[in-house]
């Protein structure tokens, strides 16, 4: 078991040093997006809480998982679109429109 | 899940988390332009959706109908949030969402409590850090929203003993913590330690004023990702743990970039309690120095005769929604032949890319607008500065004035310009309550009013000359 934990903290300080990388290449003008992105990926804790709202263990058990899953829904589909708005406003070049 | 189980759907659905965090970190790297942004996004909600579709094949499911109705809620909320925000609320939304994710982390690691309340200590581990996380980060979270949306008072709240009783809060849930671990059947003592992290998470944020807010936004956002990546410790999931740990970093990153922009550490933003106090000014300073009033029209014909203008935006101008009349104003001036440049402070606003988003809603091209330190060496060479509701980040004193509390702030240099014109609601200092010295500067003038109604003045006048 303890193998296993070192295993998963190996994995954990490797990601953070490929996010460091990755993220610190984002510009100062998608900081905003970058974080509701971010905060759309980080709901990706959903696939736990499907597993605990289908289990059936026990009554309690699946309300917890099913406040889970919708807490986490409206993190990933309210974090994805609410970054697609913003970024399809920001352009290059002026539109015609004003 | 678990791949301990064997058999080949385990081992399908543990590929797939492998596949959607790679899609995630190709989806982040996209993100490194405003070009290639917006697949980066879709990239990143494939990859989520390969994650949820796989899981729904774990053997350990056996019904259904409570993750329909947990999906259908959390869509119809998500879309909602998504659909109607306006986009001076972002920091609210963004707020919001990160506290989502860290109560989904909560509960979650509740849950495997209830299902197991006598857990391994190395689990235990595990179990009584996500819920702390999942914890500070949703009720902090929601503090910081309500703060940002003024249901609760954007000033810093302070009162006798906080850092003390913090403390000692703190101290009790490590504690417990500790306890738990070792002795973890004990779920009335598991509901004490629980309701204490969530009261720290209020504790935390409480004492922070609104214009530190960019750096809780942006703590928060990385606590959200570290309580997924907790979350991935209590499951053994290590999707989890990768895309938790990317999302932690980029937290980390912002936060640090915020208090650079702010010259100070994170441990004075969090317990230093900036902006308790107001100082009220009064049309003069201390000095006894008088600000100089222009009256639109005056505003307009500098305006319009000058070469060059660099517009400085802050949060007054999200405030007073007045966005889209800067782009009226700029593209007036443009169609004169004036040459018209945006100046971002990475602090502007109230998280950070707050300025970015608005001047891309009202259909500013991003190549006009320019980050503090490409664009400070240009202010020398223009005729005028448009300051539009920024106050300290403008504030000479950072440079120039040791016993400023802001001093050693990176500022942008719009004194340096020949003419600045401060658009501003009244003599109201900022949000750190630190007078301006800029307001006094024999090269400004100031123009007195709600931003927006202002612009419009401001542009009807324009037309005129």
């Amino acid at each position: 078991m303890a193998e296993g934990l070192m295993v998963s903290i190996t994995v954990f300080v490797l990601a953070m040093f490929v996010g460091f990388e990755v993220i610190t290449k984002v510009p100062q003008i998608l900081h905003t997006p970058l974080m509701s992105g971010s905060n759309a990926i980080s709901g990706i804790t959903v696939v736990g809480a499907l597993v605990i709202a289908g289990r059936l263990s026990s009554p309690f058990d699946t309300i917890l998982g099913v406040v889970a899953v919708a807490l986490a829904t409206i993190n990933i589909v309210g974090g994805f679109l609410v970054t697609d708005r913003m970024l399809q406003m920001f352009r290059k070049k002026e539109d015609g429109t004003r | 899940m678990t791949a301990t189980a064997g058999g080949i759907i385990p081992l399908f659905i543990d590929f797939s988390y492998l596949l959607a965090a790679t899609f995630f970190i190709f989806g982040l790297k996209l993100l490194s332009s405003p070009a290639t942004a917006r697949r980066g996004n879709i990239l990143g909600a494939v990859g989520m959706l390969i994650a949820v579709v796989a899981t729904l094949f774990d053997q350990q499911i056996l019904g259904f109908g409570g993750i329909l109705i947990g999906i259908l809620i959390g869509s119809a909320i998500g879309v909602l949030l998504a659909v109607k925000v306006k986009m001076t609320a972002m920091p609210q939304l963004v707020g919001i969402l990160n506290g989502f994710g860290g109560g989904a982390s909560l509960l979650v690691a509740a849950a495997e409590y209830v299902r197991d309340p006598n857990p391994a200590a190395d689990v235990a581990v595990t179990i009584m850090l996500s819920v702390l996380i999942g914890a500070v980060t949703f009720s902090g979270s929601m503090v910081a929203a309500g703060k940002l949306q003024e249901v609760i008072t954007g000033r810093a709240v302070t009162y006798p003993l906080q850092k003390t009783g913090n403390a000692l809060v703190f101290a009790v849930i490590l504690l417990l913590g500790i306890y738990l671990i070792a002795a973890p059947q004990n779920p009335q003592l598991f509901t004490v330690f629980t309701v204490l992290s969530l009261l720290l998470g209020v504790l935390l944020v409480i004492p922070i004023g609104g214009a530190d807010m960019p750096v809780v936004i942006s703590l928060m956002n990385s606590y959200s990702g570290l309580a997924g990546a907790a979350t991935g410790f209590v499951l053994h999931n290590n999707g989890l743990i990768i895309t938790g740990a990317l999302v932690g970093a980029s937290g980390i990153i912002l936060t640090q970039i915020m208090c650079k922009a702010m010259n100070r550490s994170l441990t004075n933003v969090m317990f230093g309690a900036f902006g308790s106090q107001v100082t009220a000014g009064a049309g003069r300073s201390a000095t006894g120095l008088t600000v100089q009033e222009v009256t639109a029209e005056d505003a307009a014909i500098l305006l319009g005769y000058a070469r060059s203008v660099i517009v400085v935006p802050g949060y007054g101008m999200a405030v007073a929604q007045a966005q889209h009349n800067v782009r009226e104003l700029t593209s007036l001036l443009e169609a004169r032949g004036v040459e018209v440049k945006y100046a971002i402070h990475p602090v502007a606003g109230r998280m950070p890319g707050h300025m970015n988003v608005l001047l891309a809603e009202a259909n500013v091209p991003y190549d006009k607008l320019y980050e503090m330190e490409r664009i400070n060496g240009e202010f020398e060479r223009t005729d005028v500065a448009l300051v539009i509701g920024a106050n300290d980040v403008v504030n000479p004193a950072a440079r120039n004035d040791p016993s400023s509390p802001i001093y050693g702030m990176p500022i942008l240099d719009v004194d340096l310009a020949k003419n600045v014109i401060v658009l501003k609601r009244s003599m109201n200092p900022g949000f750190a309550g630190i007078e301006n010295e800029l307001f006094y500067r024999p090269n400004t003038r100031m123009l007195f009013g709600d931003a927006r109604e202002t612009l419009t003045k401001l542009v009807a006048e324009l037309k005129k000359v």
